[in-house]
C-alpha cells in the first residue's frame, strides 16, 4: 500500500476518530447505547484499520503480542474482580450496589468497572484474532 | 395482521433453513462456517422480532415514554453474538490449521486421505 | 456474609479466574499448578455444597442481589449438588495426571493453553450443572465447548483438527437448536428461569409454539450429548484429543448434557404433562435401546481402544436415557447414580490408556499385544475398570444395572431388560478382547520396549479404578444422593 498516498492520509486521520468515537462509546455507555463490547470491536477496528494500510509490523509494534496478552488476561480479572469486590464488601457476587457508601453510586462504580474489563478484553482477542489471521497468510507464501 | 404481519418469522425460516442446508451440504469447510453464520443469524432475528412491540421505542429511561420494546432478547442476543463470534473465530482457524496439514479444505479430500491413514 | 455463602458464584468463579492466571504465568509447570490447585478447590466447594443441600434442603443464590425471576438465579439442589462433584472431582483427579500426559503429548509452548482451556472448560460444566436460567445455560454450554474444540484441536496428530472441525460444527447446531427452544419457550412465557418457567409452561403447552420449543431443545441438548442417532462427532474427537483431555471429557461433558436434558426436559417440560402424552417417552425409550445396542456392537470392530471406548459411551449415554425413559423415580435414580458411575469407570479407562500411550506412542489394539506384563498396574486398573464397565459383581457397573433393570422390570418391560443384558454382553466382547491381547498374547517388539507408567500418572488411575471398586462394594451413598436427585427432578411429573 505504499503508493496509495491518499488511504494513508485518510487512515491517518481517521483512525484517531475511531478511537475517540470508541472511548465515546465505552464511557458513555451507562446513559446512552454502547458498553465495553461495542467500544472494544471499535477501538479494535482502528487498528485493524491501521494495519490494513500501514502493514502488520507496524502495528504489532503499535501493539506488542504481550500487551494483548495480559490484556485480555486483565480484561476477565477486572470483570471477575469487581463480582469478587461486591463480595468482600457483604454483598453478593456481582452485586455492585456495595461497592460504594451509595446505592447508586455503587452500581455506577461497578458497572463502569465490568465495561471497562468487557471492553478491554474485547478489544485485545479481536486484534489478537486479526494478527494471528493475518501473520498466518504469510508464512504460506504467494502461491496459496 | 398487515400484509407484512408474520414477515419476520418467515424470514427466520427461510435463513435458518438457508443456514442449515449449507452446513450439510456443503464440502468446503469455510462455506460450512458460513452456513453456521447464516443459521445462527436466523435465530438472532428471531429473538430481535419477539422483542419488538408496535409503536414502542427504545428502552432508555427519561424519555417519559410509556410504551418501549422489551430489552431482555436484545441483551440475550448480544451474549449470543459473541459466542457466535467466538465460534467463528475459532472455527476459521481450525481450517487455516487444517489447511497447512491437509493442503485443502474440501471435505471430502480430508476424509480420502484420513482413510489411507488409519 | 460468611464465604460458605458465596460457594455457589466461587464455585464458578474461581476456574474462570484462573485460566487469564495461567496464560499470564505461561510457565507450563506454573499452569499446571493453579489449574490443578483450583480444580481441588472446586472439588472441595462442591463437597460443601452437597453437604449443604443434604442438610439443610435446596436453596438459590442471586447474582447480583436481582431478585429471582428477573435476575440469574443460581439453584443449587440435590441433581445440581451431584453433578457439581462428579465433574469437579474427575477434574480435579485427571488434573494431577494432565502434568506429565500433557509434558509429553503437547508441545511445550503449548501447554499452558492446554491447562488455561481445561480451567474455562470446568467452569463452564460446572455453570451448567448450577445454574437456575435457561439462557445462562447456554452461555455455560458454549464456554465449555468452545473450550472442548480448542482441547481436541490439541491432540497429537492431524486428524485431531478436522474432529475438531466436526465436533464445532455439530456442537454450534446443537447449542443453537438449544437457543431456538429457549427463545420459544421465551415468547410463550415470558420468563427464562426454569422454576418460573415450569409453573408457567402447563397454561401454554398446548401451543405449537411451545410444542415446537421442546423439540428444539430435545434434538439441540441431544446433540451435545451425544445420543445415539446424534453422535457422530463424538468417536473423532475422543480418538484424536490429547489423553487427558479424553479422560476429562469422557467422564464430564456427555454427562452435563444429560442433566441439562434432566433439568429442561425432565424438570422443565416434565411438569406439562406433555412427556408422557406425546409418546416422547417412547420414542425415546426407542433411540436409548438402540444407541445401547449399535453403540456397544460398533465398539466390538474397532482398532483403536480410544474408538472403541467412545461408541461404548453412546452405549452408555442409552442406559441413561432409558432410565429417564421410564419417567419413573425408580428408573430416573438408576439413570442418574450411572452417571457418577460411569464417569468414574470411563475416566479410569481412558487414564490408563493414555499411560499405554505415553510409553508406546499407539493405542492400536494390534500394539498392545503383552503390555500387561510390562505395565501390569496400569494394565490392572485398565482390567478392574473394564471389568465394571461388563458389569460384573462388586463394581460399579453392576450396581447402575441393577437398579436399572429392576426399574424396568417394575414396570414390566421385560424385552427391554433382555436388550440391556444383551448391551452388557456385547460389552464383554469389546472389553474382553482387548484385555485377552493386553495380558495373554505375546509382546510385541514394541510393547517389550515399554515400562510402567510413571507414579503421577499411576495414582489418580487408581483412585478412579479404586473408586469403581469401593462404589461398587457399598453403594449406598450414590444411590441415596441420586434417589434424592430423581426426587427433585420428578416433582411436576407425577407417575
Amino acid at each position: 500500500m505504499r503508493e496509495k498516498p491518499i488511504l494513508r492520509v485518510a487512515t491517518k486521520l481517521l483512525v484517531p476518530f475511531i478511537l475517540l468515537f470508541a472511548l465515546y462509546v465505552q464511557f458513555h455507555g451507562d446513559f446512552g447505547p454502547g458498553g465495553g463490547f461495542q467500544a472494544g470491536v471499535i477501538f479494535a477496528s482502528g487498528f485493524i484499520l491501521y494495519a490494513l494500510v500501514f502493514g502488520l509490523d507496524f502495528a504489532r509494534d503499535a501493539l506488542p503480542a504481550a500487551v494483548r496478552r495480559v490484556g485480555m488476561s486483565c480484561g476477565v480479572l477486572i470483570y471477575a474482580g469487581v463480582g469478587v469486590a461486591g463480595m468482600l464488601t457483604g454483598g453478593r457476587y456481582l452485586d455492585y450496589s456495595v461497592l460504594a457508601a451509595d446505592r447508586l453510586a455503587g452500581q455506577h462504580i461497578g458497572i463502569f468497572l465490568v465495561e471497562l474489563g468487557v471492553g478491554l478484553c474485547v478489544f485485545t482477542a479481536l486484534t489478537t484474532i486479526f494478527f494471528v489471521f493475518a501473520g498466518r497468510n504469510r508464512d504460506l507464501g504467494p502461491g496459496d | 395482521m398487515e400484509v407484512p404481519g408474520l414477515f419476520n418469522y418467515w424470514m427466520v425460516v427461510v435463513l435458518m433453513m438457508a443456514g442449515l442446508y449449507t452446513v450439510i451440504a456443503r464440502g468446503n469447510l469455510v462455506k460450512k462456517i458460513v452456513g453456521l453464520n447464516v443459521f445462527q443469524i436466523s435465530v438472532f432475528v428471531l429473538y430481535i422480532t419477539m422483542g419488538k412491540i408496535t409503536g414502542g421505542t427504545a428502552p432508555i429511561l427519561g424519555g417519559g415514554l410509556a410504551l418501549y420494546s422489551n430489552p431482555l432478547p436484545h441483551v440475550l442476543i448480544l451474549t449470543a453474538i459473541v459466542v457466535g463470534v467466538a465460534t467463528t473465530a475459532l472455527g476459521l482457524a481450525l481450517i487455516v490449521r487444517i489447511r497447512e496439514a491437509y493442503g485443502t479444505i474440501e471435505e471430502d479430500e480430508i476424509l480420502d486421505m484420513e482413510r489411507g491413514e488409519t | 456474609m460468611t464465604i460458605s455463602e458465596h460457594l455457589p458464584a466461587l464455585v464458578v468463579v474461581l476456574p474462570l479466574m484462573a485460566a487469564p492466571a495461567c496464560v499470564m504465568l505461561r510457565h507450563p509447570f506454573a499452569a499446571w499448578l493453579v489449574a490443578s490447585g483450583t480444580s481441588w478447590l472446586c472439588l472441595l466447594m462442591s463437597a460443601l455444597l452437597l453437604r449443604q443441600v443434604a442438610d439443610h434442603g435446596a436453596f438459590s443464590y442471586q447474582l447480583g442481589n436481582w431478585a429471582a425471576p428477573w435476575g440469574i438465579e443460581y439453584r443449587i439442589d440435590m441433581a445440581s449438588a451431584f453433578i457439581l462433584v462428579i465433574v469437579s472431582a474427575i477434574a480435579a483427579v485427571v488434573s494431577l495426571y494432565a502434568r506429565a500426559s500433557v509434558a509429553h503429548e503437547i508441545e511445550q509452548s503449548r501447554q499452558y493453553l492446554f491447562h488455561a482451556l481445561f480451567v474455562v472448560c470446568l467452569s463452564g460444566l460446572l455453570g451448567i450443572a448450577i445454574t437456575g436460567d435457561a439462557f445462562n445455560l447456554f452461555v455455560f454450554l458454549e464456554i465449555s465447548s468452545l473450550s472442548t474444540y480448542a482441547m481436541v484441536a490439541l491432540g497429537r496428530d492431524r486428524r485431531a483438527l478436522t474432529a475438531a472441525m466436526r465436533y464445532l460444527v455439530l456442537g454450534t447446531v446443537g447449542a443453537t437448536f438449544y437457543v431456538i427452544g429457549v427463545g420459544l419457550a421465551y415468547m410463550m412465557t415470558g420468563t427464562l428461569n426454569m422454576a418460573d418457567l415450569a409453573a408457567r409452561l402447563p397454561a401454554v403447552i398446548h401451543t405449537s409454539t411451545a410444542q415446537a420449543g421442546l423439540a428444539f431443545l430435545v434434538i439441540g441438548i441431544g446433540l451435545k450429548m451425544a445420543a445415539f442417532p446424534l453422535h457422530f462427532w463424538l468417536p473423532d474427537a475422543y480418538a484424536h484429543a490429547p489423553s487427558a483431555a479424553s479422560a476429562f471429557l469422557a467422564g464430564t461433558a456427555t454427562k452435563v448434557a444429560v442433566y441439562a436434558f434432566l433439568r429442561m426436559v425432565v424438570g422443565v417440560f416434565g411438569a406439562t404433562g406433555i412427556l408422557a402424552v406425546a409418546a416422547m417417552a417412547d420414542m425415546l425409550m426407542v433411540v436409548a435401546v438402540l444407541g445401547m445396542v449399535v453403540g456397544s456392537a460398533v465398539a466390538i470392530w474397532q482398532t483403536d481402544i480410544r474408538r472403541a471406548l467412545a461408541y461404548s459411551s453412546v452405549a452408555q449415554i442409552g442406559y441413561v436415557l432409558l432410565g429417564i425413559s421410564l419417567l419413573t423415580e425408580a428408573g430416573l435414580a438408576a439413570g442418574i447414580v450411572h452417571l457418577f458411575n460411569h464417569a468414574v469407570m470411563k475416566s479410569a479407562l481412558f487414564l490408563a490408556l493414555g499411560s499405554v500411550f505415553l510409553r508406546l506412542g499407539s493405542v492400536r489394539i494390534a500394539d498392545l499385544a503383552g503390555i500387561g506384563r510390562r505395565m501390569p498396574l496400569s494394565m490392572a486398573a485398565f482390567l478392574v475398570a473394564g471389568l465394571s464397565m461388563i458389569g460384573v459383581p462388586l463394581t460399579v457397573g453392576f450396581v447402575s444395572k441393577w437398579y436399572l433393570v429392576e426399574a424396568i422390570l417394575h414396570k414390566g418391560l421385560w424385552p427391554v431388560a433382555v436388550l440391556v443384558l444383551l448391551s452388557s454382553l456385547l460389552a464383554v466382547v469389546y472389553v474382553w478382547r482387548v484385555v485377552e491381547v493386553m495380558w495373554f498374547a505375546k509382546p510385541s517388539a514394541l510393547a517389550l520396549t515399554a515400562v510402567e507408567a510413571p507414579l503421577s500418572m499411576l495414582v489418580p488411575t487408581w483412585m478412579l479404578a479404586g473408586a469403581a471398586v469401593w462404589f461398587g462394594v457399598d453403594a449406598t451413598g450414590t444411590m441415596a444422593v441420586a434417589r434424592a436427585a430423581a426426587a427433585v427432578l420428578m416433582t411436576g411429573v407425577g407417575q
